[in-house]
C-alpha cells in the first residue's frame, strides 16, 4: 500500500518560488536603463536613416533613393521615430518634454517605438517584395530596419506593473492550464502598454487653451489632408500605421485626455475650429481630385450622423436608414430641372432641399408609424424591408412595370449644377487666391448641411426630448411609466433622422449628377449604404458627433485608397468590425457614458461631467 | 366569495381626505389564470396603505392594473374620480407615479438626468424649442433642474446629481427611483417593495422618507414584505393572497386575523375562509391534543 506517497502537500511546494511577487521588469529581459537607452538612441537613429536612401531605383513608388531628402513613406518613419526620441526624452524626465507626456512615458514610448518599427519594417518588406529581394535595400533601408527593431527591443524591455497573477487551480487539466497561463500572459502584455489617466491639467488662460485647440485643428487637417492625398497603396497602410499607433502612443502620454478636457472646457470654440479647420481642405488642395474624395466622405459622415439619432440617441435599429437619403435625392432631382425628370421644373436650390427634407420626413413618419410599435430585432428587420421596397419600388416606377417617376434603372441623370445667387457650382472660381473647383464648391455647400445637423444633434441631445430618447434606449418600460410617450417620441426621432438625409440627399443628387436606385441599397461596395452607414456609427462610436465623423472617414477612405483589396473588400470590413467589436465596443470615440458600460472593471471616472453626452 | 371581506372595506373609512384612488372590482385575468380577482380598494389623500400577501399573490399584477401597464380584464380604476387611461405613460400625466420591484433607473444616465426624465410629463418644451434656443427653452431647463435639485436634496442625493445612476450604492437607487417618481408631482405614489435587499438602517431611513412624501400630501400604496416596516408606516393595510383580497384594516387588526397568518405560513387556503376553515382549525386542534406528534399544526394555528 503505497498509496499515501501522494500526500495532498505535494502539488503546492513547487509553486512557493517568488513567481506571484509581481516584480517591475520589461517584457524582455534586458536591463531598465539599457533599454531606455536604446529605445532612444534608437529612435533617433531612425530619424537619421530616413534621409538615407533605402532602395537604388524610382520604381517603389514614392522615390526613396535621395539621400539628404526623406521621401513618401520615408516621412512617416521620421514623424515615428521623432516621436520614439521625444518620448525616451520625456521618460528621462528632460525638463521640458515633461508637458508632453502628463500620463505614462514609458507607455507612450513602447507604442511609438512599435509604430516606427510596423512602418519601417512594413517599407522594407513592401520593397524587397515588390522589387524582389532583399538585394534591392541600399544601407539606409538596412539601417532603418536595425534602428527600429533595436527601438523596439529596447522599449520592451522597459519595467511595468506585472498585475497580480491569479493563481492556478492545481486541478486544471492540460487544456484548461494552458488557457490559464495563456489569459496570465494576456493580461501581461496588456499591463505592459497600460497607462492610468493622467491627472487632471492646471487651466490654462483662455486664450492659451483656444491656442491649442487651433493648434490641434490644424494638425488635424494636416493629417487628414496628408492622408486624403495619399497617392499608393503603400503610402496609405503605412498613413494608417503610424496614425494608428501614433494616435494611441499620444493617448497612452495623457495628452488626447488633457486635449479632450480642454476642448470640453470650448466647446463652441473647437466646434467652430473644426468647421474652420474643414472649410480649409479645399483651400490646399492644388486640383478636384481629392475634393472629390472629400465631399463623399462629408454626404456619408452627415447620413451617418442623422443615423446616429436614431440609433445612437434613441436606440432604434434602423437598417433601411439610406432610403430617406434616396428620398431625399429623387426628391431634389425630380425638381431640379434635369431633362430625365418627368416634372419640368426646375426649383431653387432652398426650395428643393426644403423639399428633399419634408418628403423624407413624411416618408419617415409613414415608414415610423406602424414599425416603431416593435422594439429591438423585430424593428431592424422592418426597417431593412421597407429600406428594399423603396429601392425596389423606384426601379419599378419606370413607365413599363408602374407610372412613369423615377425612370427606373436608369435613374434620373444630368441633374444640372446648383446655382445659388448666381454662384455657379459647376464652374471653377478663384477664392483667397485658390482655384476651387466644382466639387470644391459641393464640398463648401455639404459643410455647412453638416453644420447644421452637427446643431441639430447638439441641442437636440441636450434638452427634454433628448432625454426622453435616451430614457427610452435605456429602459423603455421605466420610460413610459415616467410619463413619456413612447412611441411618439420615437417617431420624432424617426422623422428628424429621416429629415436630415433628406437634406443631405438633396445635395447628394447635384454632386453625383445622377441618381439611380442601385445606390441606395441595404450593402454595397460604395459607402452610403445602410450597411456602412451602420458601421459607421457604431465603429466611431454611438451617440457621439465626432464619432460617426471619424467612422465615416475612415470607411470611405479605406476602401477607396487600398486598391488591391478589391474584392476582399467586405470580408476585411467584416473582420475588422468583429475585432473592433470584440476588443473596443464602445467604438474609436466613445461617448463617456458607454466607455462607462462596457468596461465596468476599468478604473472609471464615477463623475459624468455635463459633457459627457 | 368575496362578500364578509367587502363589509370590512367600510370600517377603516376613518382618516380624513378625499379619495384619490378607487379601485373597484378588479380582476386580471391571463388566458386561464385568473392573476387578481375583484379587488376592490380605495386610497384617500394623505394617507399610506401597505398592500401585503404571500408571494405570488397577485400584488404586482394589481400595481400594474393601477399604473396602466395591464388593463384590467373586469373592473375600473379611478383617480380622484376620472377613470384612468390604459397607457402608462397617461396614467403618471394623471398623477399616479411608481417605482418597480427590481429597479429600473437608466442606469447610464446621471443622478440629475434620471429625474429630469421624471420631470417630462410636467414640462412642455419640444423638439423645436430644444432646436431654436429660445428664452422659454432655457427658463424651463432651468426650472426643472431647479425642481430636480430640489428632489435630490429631499431625499439625500443632491452631492451626488452628477453621478451615473449605475454607479449608485443599492439603497441609493432606491431612493433615486423615488425621487425620479416624485418628479412627476404625483398625487399618488406607488412603492413596489420599495425596501427589498435593504439592511435595517436603510429601512429605517425609507421610513422616514415615506413619512415625508405623505407630509406633502401625497397619497402613498406600498407592496412590501417586511411586516415591521408596513405595520410602522401604514395607516391602513390590505392582504392579498391568491388574487382575492383576505381583509382591509388597520395594522392591529390585520395583524391579529388569523387567517391573515395561516396565508403567511402555508395553511392550505379554502375558498370560503370564514367559517368553515375555523372549524377545521378546531378540528384539527381537537385531534392535536388527541395524537402527539402534530403540535407544529397547532402552533401554527395559535
Amino acid at each position: 500500500m503505497t498509496t499515501h506517497t501522494t500526500a495532498p502537500g505535494t502539488p503546492e511546494t513547487p509553486d512557493t518560488p517568488d513567481s506571484n511577487a509581481p516584480a517591475a521588469t520589461g517584457l524582455i529581459g534586458l536591463p531598465a536603463t539599457v533599454g531606455r537607452a536604446l529605445a532612444t538612441g534608437g529612435g533617433a537613429l531612425a530619424v537619421v536613416s530616413a534621409f538615407l536612401a533605402w532602395t537604388w531605383t524610382a520604381e517603389f513608388p514614392g522615390d526613396l533613393t535621395v539621400y539628404g531628402y526623406p521621401g513618401g513613406l520615408q516621412v512617416l518613419v521620421l514623424i515615428g521615430g521623432l516621436f520614439t526620441t521625444l518620448f525616451g526624452l520625456a521618460s528621462y524626465g528632460v525638463k521640458g518634454l515633461k508637458v508632453l507626456t502628463p500620463g505614462n512615458a514609458d507607455s507612450a514610448l513602447k507604442l511609438a517605438a512599435l509604430g516606427t518599427f510596423a512602418t519601417a519594417w512594413y517599407t522594407v518588406i513592401a520593397i524587397s517584395a515588390k522589387l524582389g529581394g532583399v538585394v534591392n535595400l541600399e544601407p539606409g533601408g538596412y539601417l532603418v530596419a536595425l534602428a527600429t527593431l533595436v527601438a523596439l527591443l529596447g522599449a520592451l524591455a522597459l519595467p511595468f506593473q506585472r498585475p497580480e497573477p491569479d493563481p492556478a487551480d492545481p486541478d486544471d487539466t492540460g487544456w484548461e492550464a494552458f488557457r490559464h497561463r495563456a489569459r496570465q500572459k494576456r493580461a501581461n502584455f496588456k499591463a505592459a502598454f497600460a497607462a492610468e489617466p493622467p491627472a487632471p491639467g492646471r487651466t490654462l488662460p483662455a486664450w492659451a487653451e483656444i491656442l491649442v485647440i487651433t493648434g490641434v485643428m490644424a494638425l488635424g487637417l494636416l493629417v487628414f489632408t496628408y492622408g486624403i492625398g495619399t497617392e499608393y497603396d503603400e503610402l496609405f497602410i503605412g498613413f494608417l500605421l503610424t496614425a494608428g499607433f501614433g494616435f494611441a502612443a499620444l493617448a497612452k502620454a495623457g495628452l488626447v485626455a488633457r486635449i479632450s478636457a480642454i476642448t470640453t472646457r470650448h466647446r463652441t470654440v473647437t466646434m467652430t475650429g473644426a468647421f474652420v479647420a474643414a472649410a480649409a481642405f479645399p483651400f490646399t488642395q492644388s486640383d478636384d481630385q481629392y475634393a472629390t474624395i472629400g465631399v463623399y466622405i462629408l454626404i456619408f459622415a452627415t447620413v451617418a450622423l442623422g443615423l446616429n439619432i436614431v440609433v445612437g440617441l434613441a436606440g432604434l435599429l434602423d437598417l433601411g436608414y439610406v432610403a430617406f437619403l434616396g428620398v431625399g435625392a429623387y426628391t431634389a432631382a425630380l425638381v431640379s430641372g434635369s431633362p430625365s425628370s418627368p416634372l419640368h421644373v426646375h426649383w431653387p436650390f432652398w426650395a428643393s432641399a426644403l423639399l428633399g427634407a419634408v418628403v423624407a420626413m413624411i416618408f419617415g413618419v409613414l415608414i415610423g408609424a406602424p414599425t416603431l410599435r416593435l422594439r429591438g430585432d423585430y424593428l431592424a428587420i422592418v426597417t431593412l424591408g421597407f429600406g428594399e421596397i423603396f429601392r425596389i419600388t423606384v426601379l419599378n416606377m419606370d413607365g413599363t412595370s408602374g407610372p412613369d417617376v423615377t425612370n427606373g434603372s436608369n435613374g434620373i441623370s444630368s441633374i444640372p449644377n446648383l446655382n445659388i445667387l448666381g454662384f455657379d457650382f459647376g464652374q471653377e472660381h478663384q477664392l483667397l487666391g485658390t482655384t476651387i473647383g466644382r466639387f470644391a464648391n459641393y464640398f463648401l455647400l455639404m459643410l455647412l448641411i453638416t453644420l447644421v445637423v452637427v446643431v441639430v444633434f447638439r441641442r437636440s441631445s441636450d434638452s427634454r426630448i433628448g432625454r426622453a430618447w435616451i430614457a427610452i434606449r435605456e429602459d423603455e418600460t421605466a420610460a413610459l411609466a415616467m410619463g413619456i410617450n413612447g412611441f411618439r417620441v420615437k417617431l420624432i426621432a424617426f422623422a428628424l433622422g429621416a429629415c436630415l438625409a433628406g437634406l443631405a440627399g438633396s445635395v447628394q443628387a447635384h454632386v453625383t449628377y445622377t441618381v439611380t436606385p442601385e445606390q441606395y441599397q441595404f450593402a454595397h461596395v460604395v459607402p452610403p449604404n445602410s450597411a456602412f452607414l451602420l458601421a459607421a456609427v457604431v465603429l466611431g462610436g454611438m451617440g457621439t458627433i465626432s464619432g460617426p465623423l471619424v467612422g465615416a472617414s475612415l470607411l470611405y477612405l479605406i476602401p477607396a485608397k487600398l486598391q488591391f483589396l478589391g474584392d476582399y473588400q467586405l470580408f476585411a470590413f467584416g473582420v475588422a468590425l468583429v475585432l473592433l467589436m470584440r476588443f473596443r465596443p464602445e467604438g474609436l470615440i466613445p461617448n463617456r457614458r458607454r466607455q462607462l458600460e462596457f468596461h465596468e472593471d476599468t478604473a472609471a471616472p464615477a463623475v459624468l461631467s455635463k459633457a459627457g453626452a | 366569495m368575496t362578500t364578509d371581506t367587502t363589509t370590512k372595506d367600510t370600517a377603516p373609512g376613518t382618516t380624513p381626505g378625499e379619495t384619490v384612488l378607487d379601485a373597484r372590482g378588479v380582476t386580471m385575468r391571463f388566458g386561464g389564470l385568473t392573476a387578481v380577482r375583484d379587488v376592490n380598494l380605495t386610497v384617500n389623500s394623505g394617507e399610506i396603505v401597505g398592500l401585503i400577501g404571500p408571494n405570488g399573490a397577485g400584488k404586482t399584477t394589481f400595481f400594474n392594473c393601477l399604473t396602466g401597464l395591464y388593463v384590467p380584464t373586469e373592473g375600473e380604476v379611478r383617480y380622484k374620480g376620472t377613470v384612468l387611461p390604459p397607457k402608462s405613460f397617461k396614467v403618471t400625466a394623471a398623477g399616479i407615479a411608481r417605482t418597480f420591484q427590481n429597479i429600473r433607473l437608466f442606469a447610464n444616465m446621471t443622478v440629475l438626468e434620471n429625474v429630469l426624465v421624471g420631470r417630462h410629463t410636467r414640462t412642455k418644451e419640444g423638439l423645436w424649442s430644444a432646436l431654436l434656443r429660445g428664452p422659454g427653452f432655457h427658463k424651463a431647463e432651468a426650472a426643472s433642474r431647479a425642481r430636480a435639485m430640489e428632489l435630490l436634496a429631499f431625499v439625500g442625493l443632491d452631492a451626488k446629481a452628477e453621478h451615473l445612476a449605475r454607479n449608485l450604492p443599492y439603497g441609493e437607487q432606491r431612493k433615486l427611483e423615488i425621487a425620479r417618481a416624485l418628479a412627476s408631482e404625483p398625487g399618488l405614489l406607488l412603492l413596489d417593495e420599495p425596501t427589498a435587499g435593504m439592511n435595517p438602517q436603510e429601512t429605517r431611513a425609507t421610513e422616514e422618507l415615506v413619512f415625508a412624501i405623505r407630509d406633502q400630501g401625497i397619497a402613498v400604496l406600498v407592496i412590501e414584505h417586511d411586516m415591521r416596516f408596513i405595520f410602522n408606516l401604514c395607516d391602513r393595510v390590505a392582504v392579498l393572497v391568491q388574487g382575492q383580497k383576505l381583509i382591509e384594516g388597520d395594522s392591529a387588526t390585520v395583524q391579529g386575523d388569523e387567517r391573515v397568518v395561516a396565508a403567511y405560513l402555508g395553511e392550505p387556503f379554502e375558498d370560503a375562509p370564514g367559517d368553515e376553515e375555523a372549524a377545521e382549525v378546531e378540528a384539527a386542534e381537537a385531534q392535536a391534543d388527541a395524537v402527539p406528534g402534530k403540535e407544529n399544526r397547532k402552533e401554527t394555528d395559535r
